[in-house]
Parts: structure tokens; sequence; C-alpha cells
């Protein structure tokens, strides 16, 4: 019995060692068939996630141009590492609106001015409401609406340099 | 010239680490009992002269960066000629490679003077110990040579250099790297130590008074590394902030932790020769942590903030370092463990049982950090991304920390082996009392988070609690280690209470203004004079002149910048500080903003007014300091005692001598 605890440190230690062993042979960003993509945005309309800024509905997704709606907060890492791409996506003429997820509204102003605006408007869902209806678990995701309010696409994790052509050329698609 | 001396040094020091690590693993087999083995004269040497040929390495590296060696790939990439000299040298480590020799560096001095200092030991446990620490320091010199090398040739010199991250251009990057790789990697002797007294079964009170200094010198660095990286990510960064649970931060927490409570625990082998296995168990943990940090930073699974270079196949190599010494080490102790006696028992209500208690929540801290920075991972593995930021980590780890703060204060007033609460009820009554009159009046007087009213008491709480063991006590005869005890509790204290102040009094202020226009944040009034553009040696930026004052106090002028680097091409943003003893004002500028309705410019500025804030690295530093009192102390505690045991042994030899000596007295006179 005594020695199975013994046991117990290198168990969890070769978890850890698959698991991290694993990880180094995937590649990362491949596209993932999300269970969203073609369904009707959900029904919300948020509140703004800080001064000066607009908050988001669904109607304002809806109509017009394909847009993207950027799922991220301010407390988030990999947010940093995509606010310049969206900044890429924003200056090629795409409109994108965000909702930061259970953040706080100097917060999110600290973060638009330290890593720029990308977003036409932002909403602020406290309780990550929002991110469960659109089956989104995990910051940063990002989804491409078409002009009937469609999802089109759902991109999970931090866009990256090499999915901003992806990006321009589902938004073209979805035209 | 200069790098292939390098390189051949680093050769001959990784042929030097097979030499320790064979000639200490045979030392260890055919030693004869209590005999030293004809093997066992090679390992000292080899660790010592294996630390000389590191360091001629490592200078060698730092010479290429002085002098901008530009047919060296790694100076190529990461320096400039026009950079400030500084910041070259500083550049050496500010990389991949460079940081990675600087680790294996730090390594070899730890085996070096381990090897050539420690002399307590009994031989064979530090044969055992050598050739742990030679078996380590192979396997990383194998991974620097092998796919990592810092001295690589470009076959035609580069014309410049292409720079390094202007964010790195900093003194702050000049300390704290250096300082937490000493920590991080002191605890490889620690580990070898742990490793030497398992193999050789020689888990004792007498071990862990040898073990006890090594541990806490890596852990002093260890506390000031942190200390210092946190205050450079605090002004560097310009978010304000001082903690990130960055997956780079979260690993030079880990060790931290595991280390902390292996102080603690090797105290309690010390003192009670108790807690023998989870002692050892802590030693190989604490080094475990610093690889794994080591992994998780170098092999780029985690995506992080602190952006290093990615290398698949690097991250390979140390996942299979990894598994050799993670692995094989728990291996060894599931083996071993169960042959190692449990030592002494006590009661719960003991100090050892505080202790204890502490432990296990460091432990549990621990393992929220780990699971917190390898949860995006493991989701990862099932194709969902996710990042784990504060919301898990603040209350997940204050759940395990509260409880702990509390025992903390309690734990320095019981007695060894069995104690009562009603022998020091006095004292509880009046910390309990302290907590609930402090927690009542600040939520009377300010409304603020939970966590961070509890976390004000408790610092209340902690600092009259740390000065408690002094109590009725002659000061002058209070050991050193107990004020170093004093010291790094009375630090905690002094932290927490900045940590709480600042989450729960900060007040922010973001605004766009004119020159001329004053902006308020708390009670100071903040005026922008003007904003300049001004240049440094390889950047240009605005500047603006803020004209701060508190009240109608005497203004004093900041000067925040936006700094833009040239190579490479990068922005930052540079804060401005102004300290007053009960805590900074911190601004930012941003971006312009346009024009207002007069025709003048906009500037977007952020400020920030933190009350306390400072604390928390002043806590850090006193904690840092308890740790260096209570090595002191230790160590001229045991060469006193060692001295003592042999002037007992000298005397004892004298007297032998004279009852068995020749009788060389006359005889008495009939």
């Amino acid at each position: 019995m005594n020695r199975l605890v013994y046991l117990i440190p290198l168990g969890v230690f070769a978890f850890i060692a698959g698991l991290g062993g694993y990880m180094l042979t995937q590649t990362k960003d491949e596209a993932i068939p999300s269970q969203m993509v073609e369904k009707p945005l959900p029904q919300f309309d948020l509140p703004p996630a800080t001064d000066g800024i607009k908050g988001v509905s669904r109607t304002d997704l809806i109509g017009g141009e394909p847009k993207l709606l950027n799922l991220w907060a301010s407390w988030c890492p990999p947010c940093i590492a995509e606010a310049p791409h969206l900044d890429t996506l924003k200056e090629a003429g795409v409109p994108i609106y965000g909702i930061a997820m259970r953040d706080t509204s100097e917060d999110v102003a600290a973060f638009l001015a330290n890593h720029g605006n990308p977003y036409v408007a932002i909403g602020h869902d406290e309780i990550s409401a929002i991110q469960f209806e659109l089956g989104s678990s995990g910051l940063p995701e990002t989804f491409v609406i078409d002009g009937d309010g469609v999802i089109r696409y759902q991109h999970i994790g931090d866009i990256r340099e090499e999915h901003v052509p992806m990006l321009l050329e589902l938004l073209e698609q979805a035209k | 010239m200069i790098p292939e001396i390098g390189l051949a040094a680093l050769w001959l020091a990784a042929a030097l680490s097979v030499l320790q690590l064979v000639a200490g693993a045979l030392s260890v087999k055919e030693a004869p009992a209590g005999g030293a083995s004809p093997f066992a004269f090679y390992a000292r040497p080899a660790a010592v002269v294996q630390a000389l040929l590191a360091t001629v390495a490592f200078a060698a590296l730092l010479y290429a960066f002085a002098v901008t060696d530009l047919s060296v790939k790694l100076v190529a990439t990461n320096s400039h000629s026009a950079k400030p000299l500084l910041y070259k040298l500083t550049g050496t480590w500010g990389n991949h490679e460079g940081s990675m020799l600087l680790w294996v560096a730090v390594l070899a001095l730890s085996g070096g003077l381990l090897a050539g200092l420690e002399r307590r030991l009994p031989e064979r446990t530090m044969q055992a110990a050598l050739a742990v620490q030679g078996f380590v320091a192979l396997g990383f010199y194998a991974f620097l040579i092998a796919s990592s090398n810092p001295f690589e040739r470009l076959p035609i010199p580069a014309a410049e250099g292409i720079g390094l991250n202007p964010l790195l251009q900093d003194i702050g990057l000049a300390l704290h790297p250096p300082t937490l790789y000493v920590g991080y990697v002191g605890l490889s002797v620690a580990f070898s130590l742990a490793m030497g007294a398992l193999i050789t079964r020689q888990v004792t009170p007498e071990f862990a008074r040898v073990m006890r200094p090594w541990v806490l010198g890596a852990w002093v660095f260890l506390t000031l590394g942190i200390t210092a990286g946190s205050y450079w990510a605090y002004y560097e960064l310009g978010w304000g902030g001082w903690w990130f649970w960055d997956p780079v931060e979260n690993s030079s927490l880990m060790p931290w932790l595991a280390a902390t409570a292996l102080m603690h625990s090797v105290s309690v082998l010390a003192a009670r020769d108790a807690l023998r296995t989870w002692t050892i168990m802590l030693g190989v943990l604490a080094f475990s942590m610093s690889m794994l940090g080591t992994f998780l930073v170098r092999s780029g699974v985690l995506t992080s903030v602190h952006a290093f270079a990615v290398d698949p196949e690097r991250g390979t190599f140390i996942l299979v370092l990894l598994l050799i010494y993670i692995g094989g080490a728990l291996g060894i102790f599931a083996m071993r463990a169960s042959a190692v006696a449990e030592g002494k028992t006590f009661a719960f209500t003991s100090r050892e049982g505080a202790l204890v208690f502490n432990n296990v929540m460091l432990t549990a801290i621990l393992a929220i950090v780990l699971l917190g920075t390898l949860y995006p991972l493991l989701t990862e593995a099932f194709d969902v991304r996710v990042s784990v930021g504060p919301p898990y980590f603040n209350p997940a780890s204050a759940m395990f920390a509260i409880p702990m703060f509390l025992v903390m204060a309690v734990g320095p007033l019981l007695r060894w082996k069995q104690d009562t609460a009603g022998r020091i009820n006095r004292e509880l009554a009046a910390l309990v009392a302290i907590l609930v009159v402090a927690a009542v009046l600040i939520a009377l007087l300010a409304e603020i988070s939970v966590l961070a009213l509890l976390g004000l008491a408790l610092a209340a709480v902690l600092a009259i609690a740390a000065l408690l063991p002094l109590r009725g006590r002659k000061l002058a005869r209070v050991p050193t280690a107990t004020w170093g005890m004093v010291c790094a509790h009375f630090g905690v204290a002094v932290a927490l209470f900045g940590m709480a102040s600042e989450s729960a009094f900060t007040e922010e202020k973001l605004a766009a203004v004119s020159a001329g226009e004053t902006t308020q944040v708390g009670d100071w009034n903040v005026t922008l004079s003007s904003v300049d553009a001004v240049a440094g040696p390889n950047w240009t930026a605005m500047e603006a002149r803020l004209s701060v004052a508190r009240g109608e106090g005497a203004p004093t002028v900041l000067n925040p910048q936006s700094r833009n680097f040239w190579s490479p091409v990068q922005a930052t943003s540079e804060s401005a500080l102004l300290t007053q003893w009960d805590g900074q004002l911190y601004a930012t500028i941003g971006q312009s903003v346009g024009v207002d309705d007069d025709g003048n410019e906009r500037w977007q500025l952020r400020i920030w007014w933190k009350p306390f804030v400072t604390f928390i690295w002043y806590g850090g530093l006193l904690v840092g300091f308890g740790g260096l009192l209570a090595m002191v102390g230790r160590i001229r505690d045991d060469l006193r005692r060692r001295k003592g045991v042999q002037r007992r042994e000298e005397e004892q030899a004298d007297i032998e001598e004279l009852n068995a000596g020749p009788r060389t007295l006359p005889e008495p006179a009939e």
C-alpha cells in the first residue's frame, strides 16, 4: 500500500510528460469544423464594454457586408498576441465587432490603449452567456458572420499572421 | 578565435561531467563500508574544473557580444553595433542559446561550489550527489552543443546585427534573469543531495543540516529574482499590473513554491528527524519544477507574452532530458522511499504540525498553478484553445493561501513535538481580535472585494504575529536564523498588504488631453505641459511633460514616453513613475487621438494612483533578506557546532592519550 503512494508523483509526471510529448508532435492551428457553422447567430444585446464605444447586439451584425465577431478579454495573453493581426484585418476594411468576457471597463480601456482598437463596437459579456450560446469555451475566438447573420466560420484560438489571408478569403466568400 | 575557445571549453566541461558521473557512481558502488574508493578522488576536482570551464565559455560569449562579433550567428541575429554597451552585454542572455549557456554555467558553478565547499556529508553520499549533479550537467551540455550552439559561426560575417527586442533593453533585464537562474538552477544542488541521500540511504538530520543552506541560498536568489522580475514587468510593460499569471511567470513561481515548502520541511528534518521522505520528495520536486519551467518556456508548447523562439526539436530534446532526470528521480524515489524509515512522529498541534499543514497548502497552490499553466496544453490536445487567467488563479490560490497565512501566524508560537492551543491562548485571542477588528474596520471604511479585505486583515495579523516569536526574549540573544524567520514572515505581511492595497484602492484614469489641460486621478492633478519628440541611441519617442501635484502640493515633472525602436521596428510604452511613501503614481502616454475644437493635438494619457503598491516589492526584498539571515545564521551555527565537536574530540583524544600513554611521570618516591 505504502509503496503505491510513492508511485503517485511518477504517475503525475508521466501524464504531464506524455501530454507535453503529444503536443510537441501536433502542428498547431488546424482549422476545426465547428458545430455552430451554418447556424444563425443567437439573440443578444450587450452593453458597451467601456466608455466611448458602442455595445453589440445581434441586429448590429446582420445586414450589409460580412463581419468578424471576436471574443476576447483583457486578461487573456493570446488576445494580446492576436491584437496586431486584428489591426491588419481592420486596415483591410473588415468591420470587427468585439465581445469582452468577464472584464472590467478599466481593463478593456487599458487593453485598447496598449494594443490598439480594431473594433467597431465592443459588448460586455459579464457571465460568458453569449460565449456559451456561441458554442465557444475558450478565448480568443473569432466568428465570420455573413450578411444574413449566419455563422460561416469559427476560428478557435488566436489569429496568427498566417490566418489573416484565410480569414479575408472566407469573408470574401461570405458576400 | 574567442568563440572557438568558448566552444572548446564547453566540450571539455561536458567531458569532465562524464568523468564526474562515472567516478562518483563507481565510488558509490565500490566503496568499502566506511572507507574511500580509489575512484573517489576524481569527482570533486572534475566538478570544480568543470565550473571554471563553463565560466570560460560564458565569458567568451559575453566577449563576442561586447565587441559585436558579427561572424557569430547569435550576435548577428540578436545584437546591433549601435546598441549601448550595457545592453550588448545583457543581450548575451536575452536569447535562447545565450540564456541556456547561462543556465548551464550556473549549473556547473553550483556543482563546483558543492564539490569545493561541502565537507560535512558522509563521503559516499557526497559522491552519489556529485554523480547526479554531473549526470544532470551532461544532459544540458549535450543539449547546448547539439541543438543550441551559441558559438555557431556564419559563413560570411553579417554587415550589421538585427537588434534585440527593445522591451529587453532595460536594466531590469540585466538583473532579473541571471538572479532567477541562480535560484532556479541552484536548486539542482538540493536535487543532487536529495538523490545522493536517497541512493545511499542517509536521510538523516545531519544530511538536512547540510542541505539547508544550499536550499536557502537558491531560495533567496529565486525570491529576489521573482521580486525584480515582477517590478520589471510592472514598469517596463506599461500595463500597470505586477503579476500576470503568464506561463513564464508561473514557471518561476512553481520552483519557488516547492523550494519554500522544502526549506521548511528540511528544517523539521534537521530539528526533529521527521518528514524524511517528504523532504526528499520536495528536493526532487523543486528542481523538477525548474526543469519543467525551462521546457515550457523553451519548447514553445504554450503561448506566452514572453515570446521566445519556438523550435519543436529543442522541445523534444528538453522533454527527453526531463524524462531521464525527473522520471529517473521519481522512479528511484518510488523504489527507495519505502526503505527510508518514516522518522519521528509528532502531534498535530505542534510546530511540526503547523509546518506540515503549510507544506501541504504550498504544495496545493503549486498544484493549482501547475494545473492552470498546463490546462491550455491539455485542452489543446482535444483541439480546444483556452486561456487561463486571474479569474481562475486568484480565487483558486487564495483558497489555500488564506488558511496557510492563518497557520503561518500561529505556527512559530507552537512548541516542537507536542503543544496545546491553551498554552498560547492569549496570543491566539490577540491575533483573532486583530483579524476581526481589522476586517470590520476596513469593511466599514471602504467598499472593496472580499479577497482584498481578507488580504488586508491577514496582513495586519501576520505583521504582528511575525514579531511575536521575539516577545519576552533578550533580543541580543535571539539566534540569527530566528531573526531571518521573523524578517521573512514580516516581509510576507508587507507584500500581502501591498498586493491587497493595490487591488483594492488603485485609481485609474484614461483621458485624452491637449497641452495645458489638467486631469485628476485620486487626489492628484495631472497637467500635460507639452509633448515633444526626443531621440535616443536606437529609438525615437514622443515624450510627454506631465506636471503632477498632489492636492495643493508642489508639482513634480514626469516624462512618460511612447518609444519607437528601429532595429527591429517595435513600439514600446515607457512608463514614468513617481514614488511616494504611500504609493506610486504611474503614467503612460498613448497615441495621438486627433485635435480638439481649438485645433490642439490631443494625447491619450493613462494615469494610475496605486496606494502602497511598492510594499509588494519591499516585502519581497524583506523575505529575501530574511532568507539570507537564516542562511548566514545556520552556516555559522553549524561551523560553531562542528568546532565544538572537533574540540571535544580533541579533548577526548588528549584525555585518552594521557590515560593510555606511556607513564613518563616519575614513580612517586617511596
